[in-house]
């Protein structure tokens, strides 16, 4: 029965034999095996079937497929939606990312005063909105940034910033900017509870041994903390980089995509394509969106895996000179 | 691990003796902290709050104005949009589907990151290197084979469908945390257990699962947040059957159908929002340190 763990002590050199290995490691296999399957149906198998379905002409679950080759690709190609919601998901991702890492950083900084009383009330406060559920909140801030007297513009008007009310969401000049602001509000305390967890690690010794040397406060956040953090930044990022993809509910009930599409990232895109505009059964092409799901995956595993190769040969180099 | 978080902020009010020297610029810099933090703050929740306020207003009054409490409290909003939202039963759906898939998720990563940080075995090696490439794989990539398949198994008559397809998204952050957890334990416990006449199940279900405690209320409150959330499968597995929509689902849905009566979208969506809310201020203390549990590692 205890076979399984022993495997690992076996000494490198002298393996035994890959049949009696896989066979000592059975109850491995036995206990991921739920996993394994559920991952494999639902994450592994969609993102080959993806490939598969790609080439074909189709219009609904139910239809038949028409085998087209690579048409759907060449057609993707001069189709100028699915590049503008392709850059836009990237843009969202790139603008929204910082912005939210920098700012909930900065907060988590002043929060994590020890002196600061009031600081878990602030931090319980800013934290809400990520508890609350996206599709509705979105819903709500589309009332709140509605152009018709909805109360921002009430306030913006009262104060005599704006003559006449703007139309947050329903202008394109304005929409993705709106969209990112939200975005930002409703996720930002989750980063900043990261940062937190990161800051509470550096010992406050530190800081105090730099007040007695005469270090100001801005001197101190880039002495001790900035580099303590490195290594949580790093998780940190990552997490809400990926998070920050996967936008659909956010944008889907805040905006449709609208104004005349444009806030239509990818995944708005691919919905579109595959399910009709209003989830109607009328205008599905579901071999299309698959390709079109197939050059986003496609590209976004291309950027991570360059960051990731980026990543190991900056920790490769550090080794090497320290 | 477990107290850390709160327990530092609640020690800043001890005065230490040895700092009241810097007492005087400190406390004029907290005052302007104070000064510019509480004013974000009521911002921050406005949008709540003003929801809620225009949830008891009529219709017609919802825009008419920056008053938040309302002359009359119109609560016939609240029960028209129970009524008419069907969210008594998209509550329950929403309760079981995340019940169910929380569940899920801590049982399948967990055994997963036990074996993966633990045991070495044949195979090991590419099951890592596929795991990595999904961490980032797209949701709406995959959404029409999910739909696809669900449809050709059958699974798309009850909650069952939604609660596997989400259980069966990489949760890959989760299971790197349990990974690191058990690869950090000492090997005696398993020689003792092994001693002890335990098998190789026995030990983890009596003597590892246990120990990660810390790590599983970390996986419930990440996953609780991320099913609660979730749109994109519920959505399209519900597009023809709405009695099993989510919350989320069903006050989008319920706002495309009634696009101008802001003031019952108002109470629908109060209704659905204040219960987390609620349960999100009385176990805060959790979710701070689930949340943080993630980075901890």
């Amino acid at each position: 029965m205890q076979i399984a763990w022993t495997a690992e002590r076996t000494p490198r050199g002298t393996k035994k034999p890959l049949r009696t290995r896989i066979w000592d490691a059975r109850y491995c296999y036995v206990l991921m095996a739920p996993g394994l399957v559920l991952i494999g149906m639902f994450s592994v198998y969609p993102m080959i079937a993806s490939w598969y379905y790609s080439f074909f002409d189709w219009s609904g679950i139910s239809q038949a497929k028409y085998f087209i080759g690579w048409r759907n690709f060449s057609e993707l190609v001069h189709d100028s939606f699915f590049w503008h919601a392709f850059w836009r998901s990237a843009w969202f991702m790139l603008v929204s990312t910082p912005v939210e890492l920098v700012l909930s950083l900065l907060v988590a900084i002043v929060l994590n005063e020890r002196a600061l009383k009031l600081a878990p009330i602030y931090r319980t406060l800013l934290f809400i909105p990520v508890v609350t559920t996206t599709a509705i909140v979105s819903i709500v801030m589309s009332f709140v940034f509605a152009a018709f007297n909805g109360p921002v513009n009430q306030v913006l008007q009262g104060v005599g910033i704006v003559k006449s009310p703007v139309d947050f969401l329903g202008d394109h000049h304005t929409v993705m900017w709106t969209a990112i602001g939200i975005f930002v509000w409703k996720w930002f305390g989750q980063p900043m509870i990261y940062w937190l967890a990161g800051l509470q690690t550096i010992p406050q010794e530190l800081y105090e041994a730099a007040r007695v040397d005469g270090a100001r406060w801005w001197r101190q956040v880039f002495s001790i903390t900035a580099p303590l953090l490195k290594p949580f930044a790093i998780i940190i990022t990552l997490i809400v980089a990926v998070g920050n993809l996967q936008v659909f509910a956010f944008m889907q009930a805040l905006t449709n995509g609208g104004p005349f599409f444009s806030s239509e990232v990818m995944e708005l895109y691919i919905y579109r394509m595959a399910f009709g505009a209003s989830g109607s059964a009328a205008a599905q092409r579901l071999g299309y969106a698959s390709a079109a799901g197939v050059l986003f995956g496609v590209a976004v595993m291309l950027v991570a895996g360059l960051q990731a190769l980026a990543l190991r040969r900056v920790r490769a180099d550090r080794a090497e000179t320290s | 691990m477990t107290t850390q978080l709160l327990d530092r902020q609640q020690a800043g009010a001890v005065p230490v003796r040895r700092r009241s020297r810097w007492r005087r610029p400190g406390s004029i810099r907290r005052l302007i902290t104070y000064v510019i933090l509480t004013p974000i703050c009521l911002v921050w929740i406005y949008p709540f709050v003003w929801m809620m306020s225009a949830s008891v207003k009529p219709n017609g009054k919802v825009f008419a104005g920056l008053g938040l409490i309302p002359t009359h409290w119109y609560f016939s909003n609240w029960t028209e949009a129970w009524e008419q939202a069907h969210i008594g039963r998209y509550f329950i759906n929403t309760v079981i589907v995340t019940l169910s898939a929380v569940a899920i998720v801590v049982l399948t990563t967990a055994t997963m990151g036990y074996v993966l940080g633990r045991f070495s075995f044949p195979g090991k090696k590419p099951i890592v290197v596929l795991l990595a490439a999904l961490v980032f794989l797209p949701q709406g990539y995959t959404i029409i084979p999910i739909f696809d398949l669900i449809t050709t198994l059958h699974l798309d008559g009850n909650l069952f469908g939604i609660i596997l397809a989400e259980s069966g998204a990489a949760h890959i952050i989760q299971l790197l945390l349990f990974a690191g957890y058990f690869r950090q334990l000492p090997r005696e416990l398993e020689e003792s257990a092994t001693v002890d006449g335990a098998g190789f199940f026995r030990t983890f279900f009596q003597i590892f699962l246990p120990l990660s405690k810390p790590v599983i209320a970390t996986v419930v409150i990440i996953q609780f947040i991320a099913s609660w959330n979730d749109f994109l499968i519920p959505l399209v597995l519900t597009l023809s059957r709405p009695n099993l929509r989510t919350l989320a689902v069903g006050i989008y849905t319920f706002q495309g159908e009634n696009l101008t009566n802001y003031s019952d979208m108002a109470a629908a969506s109060t209704i659905s929002l204040l219960p987390v809310i609620i349960v999100f201020l009385f176990l805060q203390r959790y979710f701070v340190e689930g949340i943080a549990g993630a980075v901890k590692q």
